[in-house]
């Protein structure tokens, strides 16, 4: 399935440039200001965006993102509604839309319903944190025969070399690699590392590799862009929305953020 | 009948392995080693060992004569769990575990507690087997079972709690996972219900299938033959799947698992997950869960600490969908009154999560003939909610 997002790091190969996907949480503290912030981002050089739908038992995030959740359900936050902020914002932005979510619910809504919802919504692709290839069956030939969304799926530090050939196998768009074996907003410390398995996924993958988990500055981004194809920033944004969302300043804040990260991955 | 789960760990449509990629290759190696010392003759004696002279196995079978004549009807025997060490079913799986995290070559286990009756049971073990141990426990609970996080302290464990969402046993589930997911390389997450990713519903069920083994060669010894009727509590299901599971193929013997119906299932305030869920996918297992609409997982409510959770093990799900065992619910004022009755009644007071299984009692021995055999599971003593009864009673101790 070639898609929006294929597309964009195929563009961006062509130029020599590095993929920017920021992540936000749906909801927090509206769907309006997720609205505002996903153009802003985008106009600020964000390729592809994340957006997180809220749940209310995030296993693989860490307190900033749950805190998130938490504040984006309290506001009323659905998976309908947020389907509803993308259609809205397919009039505005052309953007990638990206949708972190866990399986739960997806599976509330129904599959079949939420792909065709998805598709006529406009969202692209979909990242599922516990979801692994083993379990993804349905989704995939629900999503196959929808048409769409595309799933991107994940590796890890703990992933062994069979591991990396079914997620290389199965995953569309590009292979996520959680940077750090922990949860989100963790501190990356061992760039090395993180170099060493990205390097050994591409040995095993043409597909595009992007990084997240532990990346929160201009100059990790930088770091991680010299050997990956995207760099993801997900907590350290959110942190800054959770900070300052009450700031009439706070859009152009994170454009600037924006500006900072897109033009430390040349 | 087929062997469950399959080797997806599937029991039909339930189970599965639903966890972050991080997680998968410790799953992976967790499923291998668990076949393997399955089938290691010195691991096996090993935990017969430990069992027979750590835990107190084999518990006796006894025949509750005064709760039979009370009733009126079937004969009641009650497996008594309770005079396991640490004083409930728990401490089966957890030396289970313990054995095997030795064998993995880890040095810490983690684990959620609600109760506190399996977080006991873990530090216990940690200390025995000199493991390093930290318990994951929502500050609800901790404030509910204060005695416990005590007794826990005690063993040298850290207790941990956990401020997030409801702060009950979910929580401290999730935070457990999510320490798993940063430590996999040295720690085993030491799980305490037939709940989460294969392997964990089929080897936890296999460490407590001990108790109905024993209960079905008791019974036959003592009374000729096998129960009519099986009853037990269900919160994640570990005390009744235990029961349950050797009797699975005796078509005969009927099989009643008892969910926390807390203010009642009109009132939205329970545990009843067959009464109000529906199948959906948390902690690493598809399984029936209560959840809104959009696929929230809802606050639950119950007396009892160690039966409020959202979500039952897998195998529960399976099992109830093909008829094979019944669910119902009992109150918190009906669990309430069969702790009363059980403990004047015989002289053993009951943990609240086994009082819900006695008020079942309470409910179908009246409606059995007199020859018929009613066998249920006392998965747990009572002494770690005297403090709470009285509190709700205004009774200062």
């Amino acid at each position: 399935m070639n898609n929006r997002i294929q597309q964009t790091f195929d563009d961006l190969h062509a130029k020599g440039e590095k993929a920017l996907i920021p992540y936000i949480m749906a909801g927090d503290p509206s769907l309006a200001v997720t609205e505002s912030l996903v153009l802003t981002l985008a106009e600020g050089g964000a390729d592809l965006i994340e957006l997180g739908v809220p749940f209310s038992d995030p296993i693989a995030d860490g307190p900033v993102i749950q805190q998130a959740a938490e504040r984006a359900l309290q506001s009323g936050t659905t998976l309908k509604k947020i389907l509803s902020t993308v259609r809205s914002l397919r009039t505005k932005t052309s953007v990638p839309i990206i949708f972190m979510t866990y399986y739960n619910s997806m599976l509330a809504m129904g599959l079949e319903k939420f792909c065709a919802e998805a598709v006529a919504a406009g969202v692209d692709g979909l990242i599922v944190p516990d979801l692994p290839p083993e379990e993804s069956d349905e989704l995939y030939e629900t999503t196959m025969a929808a048409g769409g969304p595309v799933v991107t799926f994940l590796l890890a530090p703990t992933s062994t070399p069979e591991r990396r050939k079914a997620v290389s196998r199965r995953t569309h768009g590009f292979i996520y690699y959680v940077s750090i074996t922990g949860i989100t907003g963790a501190q990356l410390t061992d760039l090395t590392l993180v170099k060493k398995n990205v390097q050994a996924i591409q040995r095993q993958s043409k597909k595009p590799v992007a990084v997240g988990f532990g990346i929160s500055t201009p100059e990790q981004a930088h770091n991680v862009a010299q050997f990956a194809d995207g760099v993801i920033v997900g907590s350290a944004l959110v942190r800054t929305i959770a900070e300052q969302h009450k700031d009439p300043a706070m859009l152009s804040k994170i454009k600037t953020l924006t500006k900072k990260l897109k033009t430390a991955l040349k | 009948m087929a062997t469950h789960p399959d080797k997806h760990g599937r029991f039909g449509k339930f189970g599965g392995m639903y966890v972050p990629e991080t997680l998968m290759p410790a799953m992976h190696e967790l499923n291998h080693a668990y076949q393997k010392i399955k089938r290691d003759r010195q691991f096996q004696q090993e935990l017969q060992a430990c069992l027979k002279n750590f835990v107190g196995r084999p518990t006796p079978l006894y025949f509750a004569e005064r709760l039979t004549k009370t009733l009126g009807g079937a004969k009641i025997y009650l497996k008594r769990e309770d005079l396991c060490h640490t004083g409930a079913h728990k401490i089966n799986n957890a030396v289970g575990q313990a054995l095997l995290t030795r064998r993995m070559k880890k040095k810490r286990v983690i684990a959620e507690t609600g109760a506190g009756q399996h977080g006991v049971a873990v530090a216990t073990v940690a200390a025995m087997f000199g493991l390093e141990a930290e318990i994951y426990m929502g500050t609800d609970d901790m404030e509910r079972q204060a005695l416990n996080v005590f007794r826990m302290r005690l063993l040298g464990s850290k207790v941990t709690g956990v401020n997030a969402g409801s702060r009950t046993l979910k929580d401290a589930i999730s935070e457990a996972m999510r320490d798993w997911t940063t430590n996999v390389g040295t720690t085993h997450y030491l799980l305490g219900s037939v709940l989460g990713a294969h392997p964990y519903p089929m080897m936890i069920r296999d460490f407590q299938a001990v108790i109905g083994k024993e209960a079905r060669k008791q019974i036959v010894a003592q009374a000729g033959r096998l129960p009519h009727c099986l009853v037990a509590c269900v919160g994640g299901g570990s005390n009744s799947m235990g029961l349950f599971y050797p009797f699975v193929n005796d078509k005969k013997v009927k099989m009643v698992g008892v969910e926390a119906g807390g203010h009642g299932i009109k009132s939205g305030k329970h545990a009843a997950r067959f009464s109000g869920g529906k199948p959906g996918v948390l902690h690493g297992t598809m399984t029936y869960l209560l959840q809104d609409q959009d696929g929230q997982v809802n606050l639950t409510h119950s007396v009892s600490a160690g039966l409020d959770y959202p979500a039952v093990g897998p195998e529960h799900s399976f099992y109830h969908d093909t008829g094979r065992i019944q669910y119902t619910s009992i109150s918190d004022k009906e669990a309430l009154a069969a702790f009363d009755l059980l403990s004047q009644a015989e002289g053993i007071i009951p943990a609240l999560e086994s009082a819900h299984a006695v008020a079942e009692v309470v409910k179908i021995a009246p409606k059995m003939k007199k020859n018929e055999i009613l066998l249920m599971n006392l998965s747990g003593r009572g002494d770690k909610d005297v403090q709470q009864i009285a509190n709700m009673r205004g009774i200062p101790l």
